[in-house]
């Protein structure tokens, strides 16, 4: 039995569609057959249009209205499923996509797959690849027994590209009791104050690491040069941890994977799992004290150094151009 | 009221991983707390102080009886621990061991909250927290950086991918913390010691009523088809600083048209 029919839980970042959803849209087009979206959130009549662009020609609409996305998005996903049969169900691997990916699991009493950064239709089985260990080995994982095959797939793992479709229709679709799993609600929402470009969307990222010594350094080495460079600030998991900055920071395997034209290590060592998030960028500067630093093994510019030296000059010399 | 802690023991990350034959991880030396779920323990530990007492009880799922971690956890201050350890376990994915947790947290009886990591430091697939709590038909709020409790209510600030939104639920309910939520306390030496007095009441698969074929490599339900080395990234031109090195990053810079 073939995969056939492909569904995205698609996501908005503001009142467009997420470019992780787009990305998953335009690999889910690759295997041809019919392609919807699920959508739970508001408003799903302004993201008709360019879900449709990227391939998706129906989004089912649920509306969680103050209630947490996902254990909506569960149990409205496994009403779904069992009216219309897709042969799979794409998340991205965001904070709703695994909440919703978690609770269908368990009501569809389906295992998942996570982390997947490639994606294989053959024949009638799904294959999902994954990196671990650092990403230095690539596992493909095929699933078995029946269909829907529930993955969840790293932002940035795909392009988006649109495939010129018309606008999808919208299926609106009315909330189906997720019991207590639907009890926790939204009570506020507090947007952060973002100066320049997205961190998993800036084409220039320079990161902090323990190497930056303090908390209080990070604004004058990190910020600055990023803000100079029109790029974004992003932090090792040893400075997140410590608290210097937010988690919303963090680049490596439990935070952001990145794929900048340039990446700038200054004062990280290199962990496996730091790199993991970075080392799919075009071009990595490192910044460290210690020559033996893991990062040099995968920077194409390393200076062996101290950050608190290299960069105010840096910063020097980029203001005087 | 108890609050349960999820704590997965695993291989220690300084030790570079290896994977079985049958493509499983190894798991053979002597596994230690993960680092993630200590702010789970430290986050239980400090609730239940707040709420003016109640049992941390840790539930884990490991194999060969291991129990290192979970001593870590109990000299923290954890009063018992429920350990699920049988072979039929090897292999289990994430719904499998969710099954095992689920049954273990109803074990640990009158439990009010259960608090997670958001996901291991070895597996990492991140389901857990939300397929245990459908299991137990609890709500799940996921992501957490900051929880209180009151009211018979749990209240977080959910980490979200622009800032964090405010979410409450009543309780019985599972809670995910991000790391560095809070600063996990080191285990005093009298911790340590009366550590290895508190119960671990260490249960099979079918002391939990459930079937071995639902877990382990029976339950997965996925197969690994292919194992390769990934291509490696090379390294470009590494200098010591001189003072003046900073040009050669601005001149990097230029080349790239990004300066």
């Amino acid at each position: 039995m073939a995969i056939s029919k492909i569904w995205v839980f698609a996501e908005a970042d503001g009142d467009k569609p997420a470019t992780s959803t787009l990305e998953l849209l335009t690999k889910a087009r690759e295997a041809g057959g019919t392609l919807e979206a699920v959508y739970v959130g508001a408003d799903a009549d302004a993201l008709a249009a360019t879900l449709g662009e990227y391939g998706a020609t129906t989004v089912y609409a649920v509306d969680p209205g103050s209630a947490l996305p996902g254990p909506v998005g569960a149990a409205a996903l496994a009403s779904l499923i069992g009216e219309h049969a897709p042969d799979a169900v794409l998340f991205a691997q965001s904070y709703d996509g695994r909440d919703a990916l978690a609770r269908l699991s368990v009501k569809l009493d389906r295992p998942v797959l996570t982390n997947g950064v490639d994606l294989r239709v053959d024949g009638d089985k799904l294959v999902i690849g994954t990196a671990i260990f650092g990403g230095n080995t690539l596992v493909d994982t095929e699933f078995e027994g029946e269909a829907p095959f529930l993955a969840a797939i790293r932002p940035k793992s795909f392009p988006a590209e649109p495939g010129g479709g018309a606008a999808a229709s919208v299926v609106n679709v009315p909330a189906v009791d997720a019991g207590r799993g639907g009890e926790a609600m939204v009570l506020e929402r507090h947007v952060e104050e973002r100066e320049g470009p997205k961190l998993e969307e800036a084409e220039v990222v320079v990161s902090g690491g323990r190497g930056i010594g303090s908390a209080e350094a990070y604004g004058p080495l990190v910020d600055q040069l990023a803000k100079l460079l029109k790029g974004a600030s992003g932090a090792s998991r040893a400075i997140v941890d410590a608290g210097w900055v937010p988690y919303s920071k963090q680049v490596g395997q439990t935070g952001k994977v990145v794929k900048p034209k340039v990446y700038i290590a200054l004062g990280i060592s290199g962990a496996t799992q730091h790199m993991v998030g970075m080392k799919g960028s075009d071009n990595i500067i490192a910044v460290n004290k210690d020559a033996e630093a893991p990062i040099f093994g995968i920077a194409d510019l390393g200076v062996v150094g101290d950050v608190h030296k290299v960069v105010p000059a840096l910063i020097e010399a980029l203001k005087a151009l | 009221m108890n609050i349960a802690v999820c704590v997965k023991q695993i291989p220690d990350p300084a030790v570079p991983g290896k994977l079985d034959a049958d493509h499983t991880l190894d798991r053979s030396g002597d596994p230690i707390l993960d680092e993630s779920d200590s702010y789970g323990v430290e986050m239980a530990l400090q609730l239940a102080d707040k709420a003016g007492g109640g049992d941390v009880v840790l539930v884990s799922m490991a194999p060969e009886g291991a129990t290192k971690g979970i001593r870590t956890a109990l000299a923290m201050g954890a009063a018992r621990a429920v350990l699920v350890t049988d072979d039929a376990l090897a292999g289990s994915d994430s719904l499998s061991t969710a099954k095992v947790i689920a049954r273990a947290v109803e074990r640990a009886g009158d439990v009010e909250l259960l608090l997670t990591a958001t996901e291991s430091s070895d597996g990492y697939t991140g389901t857990i927290p939300g397929q245990v709590a459908e299991l137990l038909g609890w709500p799940s709020l996921t992501f957490a950086k900051h929880v209180e409790i009151g009211d018979g209510k749990v209240t977080i600030q959910r980490q979200t991918e622009n800032g964090y939104d405010v979410v409450e639920a009543s309780l019985p309910a599972v809670v995910s913390v991000t790391a560095g939520v809070v600063e996990p306390r080191y285990p005093s030496f009298k911790g340590i010691m009366a550590a290895k007095n508190k119960p671990v009441d260490t249960v099979t698969v079918a002391d939990l009523g459930l079937d071995a074929g639902q877990v382990g490599w029976a339950g997965a339900r996925q197969q690994i088809t292919a194992v390769t080395a990934a291509p490696e990234r090379q390294a470009g031109e590494k200098i010591e600083d001189d003072g003046e090195t900073y040009q050669r990053i601005v001149e990097f810079l230029e080349n790239l048209k990004v300066v």
